[in-house]
């Protein structure tokens, strides 16, 4: 598949009284054209950061891309200057937001706010433009279009504002939509529908997604590819059906054992990450979750490992982690199986120390109960 | 299984069925909380009112967890502050340990007060940014005459290493501390004066994934610890899967279906539980792309108008010509499951 974007050792940092925040660090990745890409990460690890520098839409000063090279198209969107860069956005690359209030302007007409854009880019004139706009509208699913089109945005419900944004993004065709975290101020229900609405019109349109979000349930249904992000680097990257069975890095593993799950059937402890997410100003020297990880060993703290293809993976699985790369402690390690939490391993020998002996053997004779049938 | 109203072998009116077992801590009756829409200023007169919980029946036993689930304003937080009385409720009645709680005075409800506590949603509102840590959780201590001086101070400390923090930051400021710590501070204040109920309402949707899963294993194992018993709100039916004993679902001041936390989550008996159930998402490719979604068109109608008959017909794919005109009685349609709902089942 051609290339459609390819970002290079991207470092995007903020210059605060603090010091230097390095929010984004030596990300580097390539996305092909159609191609639906996740990227998940929790609050700070630079997922957004990375999403508004493709953008260079980050707010300078305080921040500034240091570093690095960002190919759309065949074209660095660092050295372009504000006129070409103009061009790019909105219509070659559009993106969704979090929360559609702030993010539609309130005194402005839906129909205003959406053919401002293929009045500009596309040089439609007026009421070619109005026409296209309640087209678009009608295909985000906006029951009556006609009529709300000229409706401000207050008028409309969180999950019919994030269907005009989505129309907005589409409205010049772009090759490539941002989608920050698009449902997470939205209901279960709304999440659905907006999700459903995506999957349809990426796959009509055939325009690359890359979908950032902290809910791993949302990208395993929504993508062809997932990149962990961590501290401001990207820590893992797979395939959406590898990486959920068989994930090769031990944040990775902290996060799929510290969501209950829907389909969970009988009660199971959570396991969760200890400790907070690192500092971004005084990152740890070694590996960013060194001082989070179960598995850790002195290389960890002392040498920062590189994202590298691993053994027991499919070709194009990477993870940065010492213990799981070629040679590594943790290559042969089932992370299922793994109780991890040691405490928890203490107090089932202690429980079983304390049965009579009868009961062991009984237990250990009997076959585990099947789960309840639905 | 679908089990039609007519089936008398478990049908119980609406009185006796949420009646329980008798070890209940809470029960909950025609529970109502009105809030009036006022026009005018300086003569306001009422033009209408947000129905935001609109006669609701339930009852939590003691030591379990009962998870209430909705959409927002769907009125689920409004329960919570209504039975804790921050709200006066508009009509019904909240019995706590046989006391009833809507008609107590002043004193006397403060006096209640130390026996039912509430864990907030936002740890960063919930905080009194001036307060050090050891007075926040002190406060209640001294409000209810429970320490004061030297006591107060190794009992601060004592609850800091109950919730897993330091118990030398008694001197710090919230500002210090990241969202987690602020919430497992919120929940020291809340156990300080260790209290037989809690209300936890969306105690972990402002935290982050990996911090999540640490306060839901603290708030399980100050269960344990503490035989506390919790009414835990939240929007994320995962979550409330995992924590809940049994579960009740609300749908604009409504609850729609209540039961135990397998059969609601195996067999839901309401449309709106079933839809709700399908548009979560499941961290696991291989299931996500075989599970059929329920779609539900169109948004969550306003309270202040609410439909007529089910509040759900403007949305279900059942919807008949009764659905519309009559509301569908509360009723148990099988041992310890109730649903509001004319048509319930698959």
């Amino acid at each position: 598949m051609p290339e459609l974007l390819a970002v290079r050792d991207l470092h995007t940092q903020f210059f605060t009284r603090d010091g230097v925040v390095r929010a984004v660090d030596g990300v580097s990745f390539e996305l092909a054209a159609g191609e639906t890409l996740g990227l998940v990460g929790e609050s700070g690890c630079g997922k957004t950061v990375t999403a508004l520098s493709l953008m260079r839409l980050i707010p300078m000063p305080p921040g500034r891309i240091v570093k690095g090279a960002i190919m759309f198209d065949g074209q660095d969107v660092l050295k372009m200057d504000d006129d070409e860069v103009r061009g790019i956005r909105g219509n070659n690359i559009a993106m969704i937001f979090q929360d559609p209030m702030t993010s539609l302007n309130p005194v402005l007409t839906i129909s205003r706010q959406i053919s401002e854009a293929l009045e500009l880019h596309l040089k439609m004139d007026r009421s070619e433009a109005r026409k296209r706009t309640i087209e678009l509208l009608e295909l985000v699913g906006i029951p009556s279009a006609k009529k709300r089109v000229d409706d401000y945005p207050h008028q409309f419900s969180g999950g019919m504002r994030q269907r005009v944004m989505i129309a907005m993004a589409l409205s010049c065709n772009p090759k490539l939509i941002l989608a920050d975290e698009p449902t997470t101020a939205l209901d279960v229900t709304i999440q659905a529908q907006i999700l459903e609405l995506l999957k349809g019109l990426a796959k009509e349109f055939r325009t690359a997604f890359i979908l950032i979000t902290h809910d791993l349930g949302v990208v395993a249904g929504m993508t062809q590819r997932i990149h962990v992000m961590y501290g401001g680097k990207i820590v893992e990257k797979a395939d959406t059906g590898e990486l959920f069975a068989n994930p090769k890095m031990p944040y990775t593993w902290g996060l799929l054992r510290s969501i209950p799950r829907l389909d969970e059937h009988r009660k199971s402890k959570l396991l969760p990450i200890e400790g907070l997410p690192p500092d971004l100003i005084a990152p740890p020297p070694g590996c960013r979750f060194e001082p989070r990880c179960q598995y850790r060993r002195d290389i960890c703290r002392e040498q920062e490992p590189e994202l590298k293809h691993i053994p027991n993976a499919k070709s194009d699985h990477e993870a940065r982690c010492w213990g799981t790369q070629e040679g590594g402690w943790l290559v042969t390690t089932d992370w299922r199986r793994e109780i991890g939490d040691t405490r928890v391993l203490e107090e089932i020998k202690q429980e079983v120390a304390q049965l009579p002996a009868e009961a062991v053997r009984a237990a250990e004779a009997e076959t585990p109960p099947p789960p309840p049938t639905p | 299984m679908a089990v039609t109203p007519t089936d008398t072998e478990y049908v119980r009116t609406r009185s006796t069925a949420t009646v329980g077992s008798g070890r209940n801590l809470l029960d909950v009756k025609a529970l109502k909380m009105h809030f009036p829409l006022t026009q005018g200023i300086i003569f306001q007169r009422q033009v209408g009112a947000v129905r935001a919980v609109d006669g609701i029946d339930f009852f939590v036993e003691k030591g379990e967890t009962l998870g209430l689930v909705g959409e927002s304003g769907c009125g689920k937080s409004t329960t919570g502050r209504a039975i804790l009385q921050l709200y006066k409720p508009t009509a019904g009645e909240v019995k706590f340990d046989n006391i009833e709680l809507t008609t107590l005075g002043g004193e006397q409800m403060r006096r209640m007060r130390r026996r039912m506590q509430m864990i907030f949603q936002d740890p960063y509102a919930s905080l009194n940014p001036r307060m050090t840590v050891g007075n926040i959780i002190g406060e209640p201590l001294e409000v209810h005459n429970l320490a004061r001086g030297k006591e107060k101070t190794e009992r601060v400390q004592e609850l800091l290493r109950v919730v897993g923090l330091n118990p030398y930051f008694t001197n710090r400021y919230p500002h210090e501390f990241s969202g987690g710590q602020r919430q497992r501070i919120g929940v020291a204040r809340a156990l300080a004066v260790e209290p037989e109920f809690i209300v936890a309402d969306e105690p972990i949707s402002a935290l982050d994934v990996s911090i999540q899963a640490q306060i839901i294993n603290l708030l399980e194992e100050l269960q344990d610890r503490f035989k506390l018993t919790y009414l835990f709100i939240a929007h994320d039916l995962s979550v409330v899967r995992h924590i809940s004993d049994r579960v009740a679902v609300m749908y604009l001041g409504k609850i729609v279906e209540l039961a135990d936390r397998v059969d609601l989550y195996e067999k839901p008996l309401h449309p709106y539980s079933q839809a709700l159930l399908s548009a979560v998402p499941i961290p696991d490719p291989a299931v996500e792309s075989k599970r059929k979604r329920i779609i539900l068109t169109g948004d969550v109608p306003s309270p202040v108008n609410p439909p007529s008959g089910c509040r759900f017909h403007t949305r279900c794919w059942k919807a008949q010509q009764i659905c519309s005109e009559v509301d569908p009685e509360f009723i148990e349609h099988e041992p310890r499951h109730w649903a509001a709902c004319h048509f319930p089942g698959a």
